[in-house]
């Protein structure tokens, strides 16, 4: 068993050197006809630009994508510079430069890589996912009889901080920089996903269909370990089951099939202000452009948001869309898992938590209301300040850097839900509606807790779960996701997730059930 | 200012000491030699399993002592001085005190086996134990085979431990079968099973007779009564654990097992009371024993005694017994009394159920002629201490507790429910018909 998992670990380091070898290596051969084609879709009026292209790329083959790169890059700033310089304001070109850049490499790509896609989907995915599952099946055997298994995660580098955390954290990072800045750098790994993506929409991939792929892709090998890992605990099977449906499901599978149905790319469980473009302009644009299904997305996301969600909350508690259905929290609970115990219980944390996730809802909703705005008077500008320019903020600041690159990046060092505790502002509104009129509590079973603490341990959410179960009191936090770990590693069964009256709810004991009954009544009284 | 001072930062100590915070402005302060701020004892089991590091053992932030006005102390008492209200630490300076409350815990049992000081011999009881067994037992390679000797909850927690780090334990219990002065004989021997399932050497009805040092006066084998010698580098002792009053000792404080005390906590000396597992009732408390060395009834007397200290003199009166532990994978709870066959009257009447593969059993206690119901043992089944608290003020018959065992379930969402499997072999074996009732929100909440 241990070889089995030895044997994996190499194919799963294999296949993720090559994939990470991808980015600087492979042939782009630019011929005149994609210069041209490329010139034409883009719609580029820059003389300058195009002058430039022609001498210095076309006809040319470039060994590794950033010479490429660097050459588009250089010529787009000079020439809108002097585009500007000159006010000839209609030759400004606006696709990034980056973008343009990987739009020609694209097109251009020819060698070993473009030319053996198969092969080398299984040279990186195939042999990932083949390591990654030679390492994880043998646990069924390895971690003995079924229960909590959290032997030695603080002795090892890989859960405790260690170099191999570290290690993880810096390739996280930097992936999700090249995902969100470098786009041009992905050009290889389009390639690897091409016919699947072909095959869904019609369309070669771009480098967020590498991303989406690739979501479901670790979402599903690391749910293989949470059925073995939690294989006592009917919850964390049916919950791993339903996070995992949703995101191949709605977030990958339907809005590909959309796009060859020549319907808008919708994910129909991304609610609003998580999503947080769904009334920018463009997306209106498009949705009212599209016909009929334009019409029932734009009316289905603001119900979802308005009604479907609060109501739901009501009921289950907002675990129904953290911890079952949402995506962010479905890679959360599944790579995320090995990393829970990172999250910081102090105080001090849980108030830059409310500053801070808080703050987001509030600019998500002031960003949103200068674009509604603006959309219907048709200006570009609300008291003075560009509307696009707060959407750009938001979506470099948020979208990006915090939701990406920190939100899942941090991993290894803050825990899984960093993104959903300091950062959601979609969480920060059922956070509201689950704290303040829900059905959901984490019950505390009368006195039997011991403070042990794995509870609080355990919280990806950073709750000090303990600080209430020891005062013998309900849990109602509008942060709780509801993932049931605090229940799980329990070792007294003090704690169950439960849906019951409102009435009761909220509990606060100061001497726990067990003693003297009037002594109970005297001081618990409020 | 009135000057309460705590002996023992423990749940006893420190549950009195936030109450007595809650209610008054006295001054507060909770001596320790064990370690600078409260830790939770039955945790540091997680620590050594790589399931938490220490400071998670902590239930309240470093701030939270400064914060609320307790003051805390390092240092070993030497010597109390009632007389004239002093206390002595080691370190050769004294406190004076207007109150003074004993909550020192407990220590492993040592029974004067040969050889029982050795090093690699140890208990595990303190934050030091567990730091000594980081020592003796890093890996299976310092410790290649570990004796455990007695059969307890602590004797079994150690096991675990060092079957975390894939050490062989051998595990000695005097009795014929693990724990059994306390569970029922099925329950009993399912943990029989389960501790041979987890590859750990279980040995019934042996004794220890003898720790045998290597030449360097380190242990390297065990003997047993069965004539046996074991190889081992490391001996836990966890049979049981006794008062840590030691230190008190002539100071004409009335000592017994514990340090003794009436019902109020009160011990025999004015303004010196005493709480957790170093007090002695000096008369059981219904069916408890008179040293009580569990978790929550340590909290309760903390809780009690704060309201006396605090002007509203109480007596120490505690509910129906309940309790709760694990062993290994299996979780264990208990409400009101199931007494073992060793240790039952005629009257209790046993109804035992058990799943046929999986480690989930119960076992119901109840008065053979009035059907009263006594107790419930559940293991791998979580169920609710509010109702079954509310079924034993009501006097419930045995009949309505397993009608409504639904709403006394407390597993999570989805799980199996085992209930009617459990009703249906009541009936089969009482020739009866109960109908097991649907779960209702409306009877677990009612407060009636």
């Amino acid at each position: 068993m241990k070889t089995l998992q030895h044997i994996g670990i190499t194919l799963f380091l294999i296949g993720l050197g090559i994939f990470t070898v991808l980015p600087f290596v492979g042939t782009f051969k630019v011929d005149q006809t994609i210069l041209d084609q490329v010139i034409a879709d883009s719609s580029i009026k820059s003389d300058l630009l195009i002058n430039d292209l022609q001498t210095q790329v076309a006809g040319n083959e470039f060994n590794g994508v950033h010479h490429l790169s660097g050459i588009v890059v250089t010529s787009l700033e000079n020439a809108n510079a002097t585009h500007r310089k000159n006010k000839e304001y209609k030759k400004i070109v606006y696709v990034k430069g980056r973008d343009l850049a990987a739009t020609i490499a694209k097109k251009s790509g020819s060698g070993f890589i473009a030319g053996n896609k198969g092969l080398m989907w299984f040279l990186t995915f195939g042999l990932g996912i083949i390591g990654a599952l030679l390492f994880i099946v043998p646990q069924v055997v390895l971690l003995g009889p079924k229960g909590i298994k959290n032997d030695g995660i603080y002795h090892q580098s890989s859960t405790n901080r260690g170099w191999i955390a570290w290690l993880v954290f810096l390739f996280l990072v930097s992936f999700y920089l090249v995902l969100y800045f470098r786009p041009e750098y992905a050009t290889n790994w389009t390639y690897l996903v091409d016919p699947i993506s072909e095959s869904l929409s019609g369309n070669p991939a771009g480098h967020w269909f590498v991303y989406g792929f690739m979501y479901c892709v670790v979402m599903t090998v690391m749910a293989v370990r949470m059925y073995i890992k939690y294989r006592h605990n009917v919850y964390q099977t049916v919950r791993t089951t339903s996070v995992l449906f949703f995101q191949i499901v709605f977030a990958f599978l339907i809005p590909e099939i959309m796009v060859r149905l020549q319907m808008p790319y919708y994910d129909f469980k991304n609610a609003f202000p998580l999503d947080y473009d769904f009334f920018f302009q463009w997306n209106l644009k498009s949705l009212l452009n599209s016909g009929g299904i334009g019409i029932f997305i734009l009316f289905w996301g603001i119900i979802l948001t308005l009604v479907i969600v609060p109501v739901m909350v009501y009921f289950f508690g907002k675990r129904w869309y953290c911890s079952w259905v949402c995506g962010c929290g479905g890679l959360a609970e599944t790579l995320g898992d090995p990393y829970r115990q990172h999250s910081d219980k102090s105080l001090f944390a849980w108030k830059v938590e409310r500053w801070l996730i808080h703050g987001v809802l509030l600019f998500a909703l002031v960003m949103t209301g200068m674009t509604l705005y603006s959309f219907f008077s048709e200006t570009g500008t609300v008291l003075g300040i560009k509307t696009q320019s707060v959407q750009n903020v938001y979506s470099l600041a948020i979208g990006s850097i915090f939701a990406g690159v920190i939100g899942t990046g941090f991993y290894p060092i803050f825990g899984n839900r960093v993104w959903c505790r300091f950062g959601c502002p979609l969480a920060a509104y059922l956070g509201f509606v689950q704290r303040f009129k829900s059905r959901f509590r984490i019950t505390t079973n009368g006195g039997q807790c011991i403070s042990c603490g794995n509870c609080s341990t355990y919280c990806e959410q950073g709750i000090d779960v303990r600080a209430y179960a020891q005062k013998g009191e309900n849990i109602v936090r509008s942060s709780c996701v509801g993932c049931g770990i605090c229940s799980a590693v329990c070792p007294r069964g003090v704690l169950k997730l439960e849906n019951g009256p409102e009435e009761g709810r909220i509990n606060p004991t100061e001497v726990l059930l067990g003693n003297d009954v009037d002594l109970m009544e005297l001081v618990n009284k409020k | 200012m009135e000057h309460i001072i705590i002996i023992g930062n423990g749940i006893s100590g420190v549950t009195l000491a936030r109450h007595v915070r809650k209610l008054s402005d006295k001054k507060i302060t909770i001596i320790s030699a064990e370690s600078d701020y409260f830790f939770s004892r039955t945790a540091l089991m997680y620590v050594y399993m790589g399931h938490m590091k220490f400071k998670h053992t902590q239930p309240y932030e470093d701030w939270f002592w400064k914060k609320n006005r307790i003051e805390l102390v390092k240092g070993y008492v030497e010597k109390v001085d009632p007389a004239s209200k002093i206390i002595h630490l080691a370190n050769n300076t004294t406190l004076s005190y207007d109150k003074l409350v004993i909550a020192t815990g407990s220590k492993p049992n040592r029974f004067g086996w040969p050889g029982q000081d050795l090093p690699g011999v140890q208990g595990l009881y303190s934050k030091q134990d567990l730091e000594t067994l980081e020592k003796n037992a890093p890996n299976n390679t310092v410790c290649q085979r570990a004796v455990i000797v007695g059969g307890g909850l602590i004797g079994i927690e150690m096991a675990e431990m060092l079957r975390s780090r894939k050490i062989p334990v051998t595990f000695l219990v005097r009795e014929k079968s693990f724990w059994n002065g306390v569970l029922p004989k099925g329950e009993s021997a399912m943990i029989n099973q389960h501790i041979l399932a987890h590859h750990i050497d279980l040995r019934l009805d042996t004794n220890l007779k003898e720790i045998i040092p290597d030449e360097q006066g380190r242990v390297k084998a065990v003997t047993t009564d069965k004539g046996e010698t074991i190889t081992c580098n490391v001996v836990g002792l966890t049979a049981g654990v006794t008062p840590n009053i030691d230190f008190l000792k002539g100071s004409g404080i009335t000592l017994g097992k514990g340090v003794k005390v009436n019902r109020f906590l009160e011990t025999s000396v004015p303004d010196v009371y005493a709480i957790g597992d170093c007090a002695e009732q000096h008369e059981a408390i219904d069916q408890r024993r008179p040293v009580e060395a569990v978790w929550y009834t340590g909290r309760m007397m903390g809780e009690t005694l704060a309201q006396t200290l605090c002007g509203k003199r109480r007596a120490y009166n505690p509910g129906h017994w309940f309790n709760s532990a694990k062993f290994l994978d299996i979780e264990y709870q208990t409400y009101g009394w199931v007494f073992s066959e060793r240790n039952k009257e005629d009257h209790e009447q046993h109804f035992h159920w058990r799943h046929p593969k999986e480690n989930i059993c119960i076992t119901i206690a109840y008065h053979k002629e009035t059907n009263r119901f006594l107790g419930i043992n559940t293991f791998g089944i979580r169920m609710r201490h509010e109702i079954f608290d509310r079924w034993l003020n009501q006097n419930k018959e045995v009949d309505h507790v397993l009608t409504y065992l639904k709403d006394a379930n407390f597993d999570p969402e989805f799980y199996t429910q085992y209930e009617d499997a459990i009703v249906a072999k009541y009936n089969a074996e009482h020739q009866k018909n109960i109908d097991p009732k649907k779960k209702s929100w409306k009877h677990i909440f009612s407060k009636a």
